[in-house]
């Protein structure tokens, strides 16, 4: 039964997808011209004055070149796709490892201690809401470097999904565990690492899959504002090259590496699940 | 009771709570002692702070008035000289079954090898029938098979004192007369000094050496100490054709039905007594009969001749 809905689900999606492409093509194809076209249109680069999204079949040609070949380096304005989405998963993986060293301890002090929760509360309202972006130039000025810059803005961002689900994951272990901690005489050690980290880490690496998710989107407007290298950069590089190809493909690439890193949290959190 | 010295003594104990009208006084002037290898019930009506005196023994939870004193030192704080089984079983559940036994025996006995950890632990694993099973996660246990583990987990790690609250209360009846044999079979091999709450007046008559009976709150104490004289070993099918069985089970019910109420402590006047001048009242509702000839048959259980 459940096989037998994947298949049709696998069957439906691809009908979706082929309709999609479809109207897709069809409504982004160059008018033909009939008769031959003057030395101005031709300059132009056709007879069509109107700007139009490239069909799905060029994406895809391009696709097929930039993955075959996904980390030449030809200088500054021209890396492969892979080289780019290599410096933004760095970036992003260096600011959210920084984020994690910070927010899992500090989430146990918070959710361990009712003063310290009610003592930081206060700045995690205030800070949390703030856009990641807003602390670019402050992070500028500060750091002085674009490249740490933008690692500080996606620690930034990812920090505070993680200390939050962290405290709450600590501050709501079940009383009967701390009890039977508390009856067979551990120390406050003991007891964090072998009944309050593994109760809480299900709660904590849900905090993490939502950290890494919100810092994958910032990266990419972070690096279209520090420019250099990185897929935001791609992106951006192109609309001014007026490569639209390019950036739908870059496009998917974001979604695709999105996808992947959120599995592979998804696939770590199987591993300290558990039913109670 | 006289100047005699219990291995537990609990002396006027009381918890109060500060509430709207001053002070809400849920129990005090609880009394009593435990003998070494005594198995002591508790029963009494929901709210008359039964779980608060076994979590005070625990050393979970810290009493209004009085103290304990085990061993000739005061209860202060949890240790595992006093085992805890709750009525939620509290295994933990990302532990396997044997994972949670090992927990127990290696906060009890740190410098044992890990060989010796588990063979220790798989030892209680069977003395409570749970061979098999040992790498199953609680989740994936039934009620009583969980409840089984543990006590595994409380027996293995081998306190002085053993405290259950309500250990049976979540299981169904045909379940719960199952694991209070096996409690009875792992309870004649250790004789480990236990203090269980019920509201299971069947269950303590077949368990217990001693049933204290608790008035209703507020302001309820301990008010009587049941002498249980059916001779041991005890069993579930022949117990009850006991001829003390009956006089016992009576005069537990009725306390239940009419006298905890009152007796209950805003009804008595008890003014210008010291409170640990209250002690319960020491009852042998089978008094006479227990001593006449029983009938030992093959199995080594008493019936009655």
């Amino acid at each position: 039964m459940s096989n037998s809905l994947t298949f049709r689900a696998a069957l439906l999606s691809l009908i979706f997808l082929v309709i999609t492409l479809g109207i897709w093509e069809a409504m982004n194809q160059a008018p033909q011209k009939t008769e031959a076209m003057s030395e101005y249109e031709l300059l132009m680069g056709g007879a069509d004055q109107e700007a139009r999204v490239p069909p799905p079949s060029a994406v895809l040609k391009l696709a097929y070149s930039e993955l075959s070949n996904p980390f030449y380096d030809a200088g500054p304005n021209d890396k492969g796709i892979g080289i780019q989405l290599a410096y933004s998963l760095y970036r992003v993986l260096a600011g959210f490892f920084l984020a994690a060293l910070i927010a899992i301890p500090l989430g146990f002090l918070i959710g361990m201690s009712p003063l310290m929760h009610k003592a930081l509360n206060p700045f995690i309202q205030v800070l949390r809401p703030i856009s990641p972006l807003a602390w670019m130039p402050l992070a500028l000025f500060v750091i002085k470097d674009s490249e740490a810059s933008s690692i500080f803005v996606i620690f930034i961002c990812s920090i505070w999904p993680m200390l939050i689900n962290t405290a709450f994951g600590v501050s709501n272990v079940r009383d009967d565990w701390i009890n039977v901690a508390r009856t067979h005489e551990l120390t406050p050690f003991k007891t964090a690492v072998l009944v309050i980290l593994p109760a809480a880490a299900p709660t904590i690496l849900t905090g993490m899959r939502i950290s890494i998710g919100i810092a994958w989107l910032v990266i990419v407007a972070a690096e279209m504002l520090v420019g250099g290298t990185g897929i935001g950069y791609y992106v951006w590089n192109e609309w001014n090259n007026l490569d639209l190809s390019s950036v739908i493909f870059s496009i998917l690439m974001i979604g695709m590496v999105g996808m992947l890193l959120d599995l592979a949290l998804s696939s770590i959190s199987r591993w300290v699940e558990y039913q109670e | 009771m006289s100047s005699k010295k219990y291995f537990v003594e609990v002396d006027s104990l009381a918890k109060r709570y500060p509430s709207k009208e001053g002070e809400l006084t849920v129990f005090e002037n609880a009394n009593f002692g435990i003998e070494k290898g005594e198995f002591v019930c508790i029963i009494g009506h929901s709210g008359c702070g039964k779980s608060t005196i076994l979590n005070v023994l625990a050393g979970l939870d810290s009493a209004t008035d009085g103290g304990v004193i085990m061993n000739g030192k005061e209860v202060s704080g949890p240790s595992l000289e006093r085992g805890v089984i709750f009525q939620n079983y509290s295994l933990l559940p990302w532990r396997s079954a044997l994972k949670n036994i090992t927990f127990g025996v290696q906060a009890r006995f740190p410098q044992w090898s890990k060989d010796k950890v588990i063979e220790h632990s798989l030892k209680f694993l069977e003395l409570v029938g749970l061979q098999g099973v040992e790498h199953r996660k609680p989740s994936q246990l039934s009620g009583g098979m969980r409840q089984r583990v543990s006590i595994a987990r409380a027996f293995a790690t081998q306190p002085q004192l053993l405290l259950m609250d309500e250990p049976f209360g979540a299981l169904d009846a045909l379940t719960r007369g199952v694991i209070q044999e096996e409690l009875l079979k792992i309870w004649n091999e250790t004789h480990q000094t236990v203090f269980m709450i019920t509201h299971d007046v069947d269950e303590a008559i077949l368990l217990a050496d001693r049933i204290l009976l608790m008035t209703n709150g507020p302001y309820a104490r301990i008010a009587e100490s049941v002498k249980v004289s059916i001779p041991r070993p005890r069993e579930r099918n022949t117990i009850i054709h006991h001829p003390a069985y009956y006089k016992i089970r009576n005069h537990l019910v009725d306390f239940l039905v009419s006298r905890s109420k009152e007796l209950s402590g805003n009804n008595t006047d008890n003014e210008g007594m010291q409170s640990s001048e209250f002690k319960p009242v020491e009852v042998d509702p089978a008094e006479g009969i227990a001593a006449e000839p029983v009938q030992i048959n093959s199995e080594g259980v008493a019936v009655p001749a």
